[in-house]
């Protein structure tokens, strides 16, 4: 009777929150076997705003690439918008992702296209129509500002401009989630300002944003949750958390 | 899907001209190595066409038994006839051999006032492959009514060990063509992909699918793989034409000896093998290169 409630409580705990992690462990091959993440136990709600931080090493980046299928756990329960990663086949990546946004520290537009044709391509993968596309496209361009620049290709932008682009891109499809590796790393202060404020809105407009970073002012500015990494480990997971030094 | 399929095939098409040096490094690597298969194919063609001229020429003659009935030399010609590595069979009569052999001697046959080869009806037996020769002597002197069997072993022992060379040589040489080409080939194409390896990645990460990355690689590997089979089809064209033309006029004394086999005849073959050659190698080039780049 004990096992069953427990169970049912389980999947009360996985339809609820759109990451849930449970007991993951991962460890690289070419590291000797050194755990990248040790025994994750991670939840996030549906329309939260969390900060993922700590130092290189730290395993940050090895969690995002979970969240995003590119890597698999070696042991535990990785379930991102309903989907368990831990036994997904590779062809159900590409549908399990078109429910995510991401965005890259190195911004990763397609260099040889324009503005509007970086933000279209998301909405061409998942085969909108055309129309849609034309309607939609400018939409997401105004909202993160670029509605002027459309017909700019990448390099003609500055970097707080590119990192607007890929948001624009990581939005179009209306994800639940969006997932940020470091969206300031490139940008001077001022651009950071601009980023954070934007991916703010996103927010409050529903969307789940999971910003991993190692930037302590913008951390420390925007008191949300923050969950702190240190050689794979969870340290910390502050409701309204600042970022914690050494 | 429609949407999807012209989609790419378009981006295939602007993925031709966006990447220009990587389109020049793989279509001069298609038409090269076509080119040169291309030659090979033309030449081994030409030397298969000669020596089966050749081969046509040598006959095997065969005399009758004195006083044999015109009936037993129709069955025999009707046995010979039916045999699978006979080509043709002709009879010969006592009086068409002398009028054969008098052009010969010219002036010195007009002293003769009966037919001296009375007893000279044949069959000349034309053989498909001269290789063959012995099995059929074998069998000729197993038929009753033959007194005697004229053969050039000589002949039909170098025939058959040059056409057997020209075999092993062309197919040698065919494959380890095609084996190079598609080493080459490949390399370029596995280079070209790995410099947009970023934008698969990308197109991973947004969600899509091994099709839609895969296809516009594709449609691109059929385009160049096209244009790099279609540049030396022409350019072999042209050149064969101009080649066949100048030795049937500077070598006008080879003419009676040696045929050559039109362009017409050549490109009939060579002009679809190298189209699926080409296409072949820049459908598979491309699939295979992209599968490398799609577990991300």
């Amino acid at each position: 009777m004990a096992e069953k409630e427990k169970k049912k409580s389980r999947e009360r705990d996985e339809a609820k929150n759109v990451i849930y992690l449970e007991n993951v462990n991962i460890a690289y091959s070419d590291a000797n076997g050194v755990p990248a993440l040790m025994n994750i136990n991670l939840k996030i709600k549906k329309g939260e705003f969390v900060f993922i931080v700590g130092d290189s090493g730290s395993g940050k980046s090895t969690l995002i690439k979970l969240l995003l299928k590119e890597l698999t756990a070696d042991s535990g329960r990785v379930i991102v918008n309903g989907y368990d990663l831990s036994t997904m086949r590779h062809s159900k990546v590409p549908k399990f992702r078109r429910g995510l946004g991401v965005v890259f520290q190195d911004f990763r537009l397609l260099k040889d296209r324009n503005v509007y044709e970086n933000v279209a391509f998301a909405q061409r993968i998942v085969m909108r129509p055309e129309r849609e596309i034309r309607k939609n496209v400018p939409t997401m361009l105004s909202l993160v500002g670029l509605a002027g620049k459309y017909k700019a290709k990448p390099k003609q932008l500055s970097g707080g401009e590119q990192q607007r682009v890929a948001v624009a891109r990581a939005l179009v499809n209306r994800p639940t989630i969006l997932l940020a590796d470091e969206p300031t790393g490139n940008l001077d202060y001022r651009n950071t300002n601009d980023i954070m404020k934007l991916l703010e809105k996103v927010n409050e407009n529903g969307t789940t944003v999971v910003v991993v970073t190692h930037n302590r002012d913008i951390v420390n500015e925007m008191q949300k949750r923050v969950i702190t990494l240190k050689q794979g480990v969870i340290v910390s997971d502050e409701k309204k958390g600042a970022y914690i030094d050494d | 899907m429609i949407n999807t399929f012209f989609y790419s095939l378009g981006q295939g098409v602007k993925n031709v001209f966006r990447n220009k040096w990587f389109t020049l490094a793989s279509l001069a690597t298609i038409s090269a190595c076509l080119f040169v298969f291309g030659i090979f194919v033309a030449v081994v063609i030409n030397v298969n066409h000669i020596v089966k001229t050749v081969e046509e020429g040598v006959s095997v003659t065969v005399y009758f038994n004195e006083g044999i009935e015109q009936d037993r030399i129709n069955q025999i010609q009707d046995l010979v006839t039916k045999r699978p590595e006979v080509y043709r069979c002709d009879f010969v009569s006592a009086d068409e051999a002398w009028a054969e052999f008098s052009k010969k001697l010219g002036e010195n046959a007009e002293g003769f006032t009966e037919n001296p080869l009375a007893d000279s009806e044949n069959l000349q037996i034309y053989l498909n492959d001269v290789s063959k020769q012995a099995d059929l002597v074998k069998y000729l002197e197993s038929v009753e009514g033959i007194r005697k069997i004229n053969k050039s072993e000589l002949t039909a022992n170098t025939l058959s060990g040059v056409k057997a060379v020209v075999t092993y040589v062309s197919v040698g040489m065919i494959i380890l063509l095609l084996a190079v080409s598609i080493f080459l080939i490949s390399n370029t194409v596995t280079i070209g992909i790995s410099v947009r390896k970023e934008e698969i990645n990308i197109m991973k990460y947004i969600g899509a699918t091994d099709f839609f990355v895969r296809a516009p690689f594709v449609f691109e590997g059929i385009i160049i793989g096209l244009v790099g089979s279609l540049i030396p089809v022409i350019v072999l064209y042209v050149l064969y034409n101009a080649a066949f033309d100048f030795l049937r006029s500077n070598f006008s004394f080879l003419n009676d000896y040696v045929s050559y086999v039109s362009a017409g005849e050549v490109f009939a073959y060579l002009a679809p093998a190298s189209i699926i050659i080409g296409v072949g190698i820049g459908f598979f080039g491309s699939f295979f290169t992209v599968r490398k780049h799609l577990h991300v």
